[in-house]
């Protein structure tokens, strides 16, 4: 008979570990599946997880990672501040979109004068968009009681279409026969994002590194920290430690949303190039599951930024070396966040074996 | 040392690689890119027919690659370059969101050939085809316009470029011509396969009157709405949908694209391949009429087999004047027809439609 019970605290030995678990877990799982599939599971794992890594053409992968990895750390640590306060912005795929929109339409607007003050103001437009929108489902939680999950996630609607008007209306360009679509800026010397295109850098990975560090002081050396931590634990004790809560909200939306709203920014103007009708890939979605696989910890997030990373490179690998169909990879990548919420009883929880004792 | 350099290198091996392969010393790999998953019933199932069509009639001397669900944007490119690296001596990317990438890759592997579908862009290593869709249009108008008992026929459509437009305008046109009371009411669904979005969109317009649905769009959800709704007539897009038929599916529009992917993967073989830019429609086979079911009244299939006929001889073009555009101006004088380059950009609705096209 197996029993569980209930730490005193949460385990700080099963926290780091319980991810790493999961990961395991999932490569037992996944190598089950592709057994099953027909293909060699241990061929398939290793074309997943090693080969855009280790393998021939790894020198076209490793930037690659970083490009697909950058928008998910950014946006992930964004909402982890609010997550740990308990403040749930599910919206991020929207504060991306209208972000990308502000930031692309600043650097259009200026098209075709070249100076450097433009990339500056873009950035600035960028997070303005993504924050503006954030506070959208923050000022009506706080004013009139709303719950932000559902404002938020509602908007990223709002957001898809807002993004296919531009697209099809005033951002369209002019030289494009009619097809929707903006100017392509990473194209545009004074308007692009890259730093250097061969080695997968561009200003989006150099703020997602900058956001970890930011991050990190922030929760672990700051008041600021202290308060999100303990709003999150205890609403009530941090009431009577002077938290606002109302403040609170704002602030953790508002960051959520301006670096989600950079992530767009960034994307648009180098990876994407352009606002197209389906600009937004699911970056916004996806990063939920990096802040949890993660842990909600900065460095946490970052090393699951570059593990969701792998996994959609490697799974493209798979699919065109190996003829995996995509709803395997997929299956991969949900089995992540399933072990990852299974295991995770073990940090809150001992298992026992025998019975249990009476009391 | 830079991508360029790194990718000079590689582009070289490739170079002579590819010299191999035409002197039949090892299999021509032929990549497809897909933007549906391959078991979407509808656009990307029929591109993967043709490379199953390449598949069987070459056996070893040819190896197919394929990747499906890949987004339009940096996804579709890093798939691209993976399949270019790995070895791949042709490479079909099969969606008009494709166009930048594929210019971007091909200038990256001179020595790789692209084949991008329905798009703009060419260069020495990128032919462009595409099939003349609105000859199949103007026979679902010519059917709808009968059938109809309410006048209304509904229009899902998925994104206004003129591919779409054109088959909108040729759908009316023809419907208009054999009932002058009907009346088109268009959905636009943004995507090109999400059932559930599609769905929706047939719904909406079941409920607006619509008792004939035409679709752009590539999933067979409309038909399920339309099977559910017990009296409302469909086409199958872009595949035959047979599993509706006799009704509501009452007849189809099919994408051949089987003797367009054989003839290019032949004259890579034979090295005799060359940047072109194919737009074919009944007469070649690239578009194909699905059976018309005994649902339709037997005089009214008749006409239809009559106008597939004269299409296909090119006694009569789809776009024959008399034709004024929706504000009235003329566009087509009598016996005047259409030339490619108007409709290749065509923009605008034809006398009649009402509503604008999303700007």
């Amino acid at each position: 008979m197996i029993t569980l019970e209930k730490r005193p605290q949460p385990s700080r030995l099963w926290v780091f570990a319980t991810p790493v678990l999961a990961v395991v877990l999932t490569m037992l799982c996944g190598g089950l599946l592709f057994a099953a599939l027909g293909q060699n599971p241990f061929e398939t794992i290793r074309t997943i997880f090693l080969d855009p890594l280790f393998s021939e053409f790894a020198w076209f992968y490793r930037p690659q990672l970083l490009i697909k990895g950058a928008p998910l750390v950014l946006i992930a640590i964004g909402l982890s501040f609010g997550f740990r306060a308990g403040i749930w912005n599910i919206g991020a795929e929207g504060q991306y979109i209208v972000g990308a929109i502000f930031g692309a339409a600043v650097g259009l607007a200026f098209y075709p004068m070249e100076s450097i003050i433009i990339f500056p103001l873009m950035i600035v437009a960028g997070a303005l968009g993504g924050f503006l929108w954030a506070m959208i489902p923050g000022i009506l939680r706080v004013r009139f009681g709303t719950n932000e999950i559902l404002v938020s996630l509602m908007l990223v609607y709002v957001a898809e279409q807002l993004l296919a008007s531009m697209a099809l209306g005033v951002l369209r360009n002019p030289d494009g026969m009619g097809f929707p679509g903006s100017r392509n800026l990473a194209q545009y010397d004074s308007a692009t994002s890259w730093i250097n295109q061969s080695a997968g850098l561009h200003w989006g990975v150099a703020f997602a590194f900058i956001a970890v560090i930011c991050a990190y002081v922030a929760l672990s050396r700051h008041i600021f920290g202290f308060n999100v931590r303990l709003s999150g634990q205890s609403p009530r004790a941090a009431r009577f430690a002077g938290v606002n809560p109302s403040r609170l909200v704002l602030i953790c939306m508002g960051i959520s949303g301006a670096l989600a709203g950079l992530a767009g920014l960034f994307e648009v103007s180098g990876p994407a190039g352009q606002i197209s009708i389906d600009f937004n890939v699911g970056y916004g979605f996806t990063a939920i599951i990096v802040a949890f696989l993660g842990r909600l910890h900065p460095v946490g997030i970052l090393l699951a930024g570059g593990l969701m990373a792998l996994t959609y490179i490697g799974g493209e690998i798979a699919q065109s070396n190996l003829g995996l169909p995509i709803a395997a990879i997929q299956i991969l990548q949900g089995m992540l966040l399933f072990f990852l919420l299974a295991v995770d009883v073990l940090t809150n929880y001992r298992v026992r074996l025998g019975k249990r004792g009476i009391a | 040392m830079t991508l360029k350099t790194i990718l000079a290198g590689a582009t070289l091996a490739l170079g002579l690689a590819t010299g191999a392969a035409a002197d039949g010393h090892e299999p021509v790999t032929v990549g497809f890119v897909y933007v549906g998953p391959v078991g979407d019933g509808g656009w990307t199932y029929e591109h993967d027919q043709g490379r199953l069509a390449v598949e069987a009639e070459f056996g070893d001397k040819v190896e197919t690659v394929f990747v499906e669900s890949v987004p339009e944007g940096p996804d579709a490119e890093r798939v691209m370059t993976q399949m270019a690296l790995q070895g791949a001596d042709l490479i079909f990317t099969t969606s008009f969101g494709y166009m930048d990438q594929t210019i971007a890759v091909a200038e990256k592997f001179p020595n790789v050939r692209f084949e991008h579908a329905t798009g703009y862009k060419r260069a020495d290593n990128v032919s462009t085809y595409s099939a003349r869709f609105y000859e199949g249009r103007a026979v679902q108008g010519h059917i709808a316009g009968q059938i109809t008992e309410s006048n209304v026929i509904g229009y899902i459509a998925s994104f206004p470029i003129p591919e779409v437009i054109r088959g909108i305008n040729a759908a009316y046109i023809h419907a208009k011509e054999v009932n002058p009371d009907v009346e088109f009411k268009i959905v636009w669904a943004y995507t090109w396969f999400d059932p559930a979005k599609e769905a929706e969109a047939a719904t909406v317009l079941i409920e607006q009157g619509a008792d004939v649905i035409l679709q752009h769009t590539d999933s067979t959800a409309p038909q399920a709405a339309a099977q559910a709704a017990g009296n409302v007539a469909t086409f199958g897009q872009a595949s035959d949908m047979a599993e509706f038929a006799p009704f509501p599916r009452v007849s189809s529009i099919i994408d051949n694209w089987a003797p367009y992917y054989v003839a290019r993967t032949q004259a890579v073989i034979d090295g005799t391949w060359e940047s072109t830019d194919t737009w074919d429609g009944i007469a070649p086979g690239m578009v194909g009429i699905g059976e018309i079911t005994d649902a339709v009244p037997a005089e009214v299939k008749a006409s239809a087999e009559a106008l597939i006929e004269r299409l296909r001889s090119g006694e009569y073009h789809a776009f024959t004047g008399p034709l004024n555009k929706q504000d009235g101006s003329a566009w087509l004088a009598a016996g005047e027809t259409a030339d490619d380059g108007t409709l290749a950009g065509m923009n605008f609705y034809v006398e009649g439609l009402s509503g604008d096209i999303p700007q």
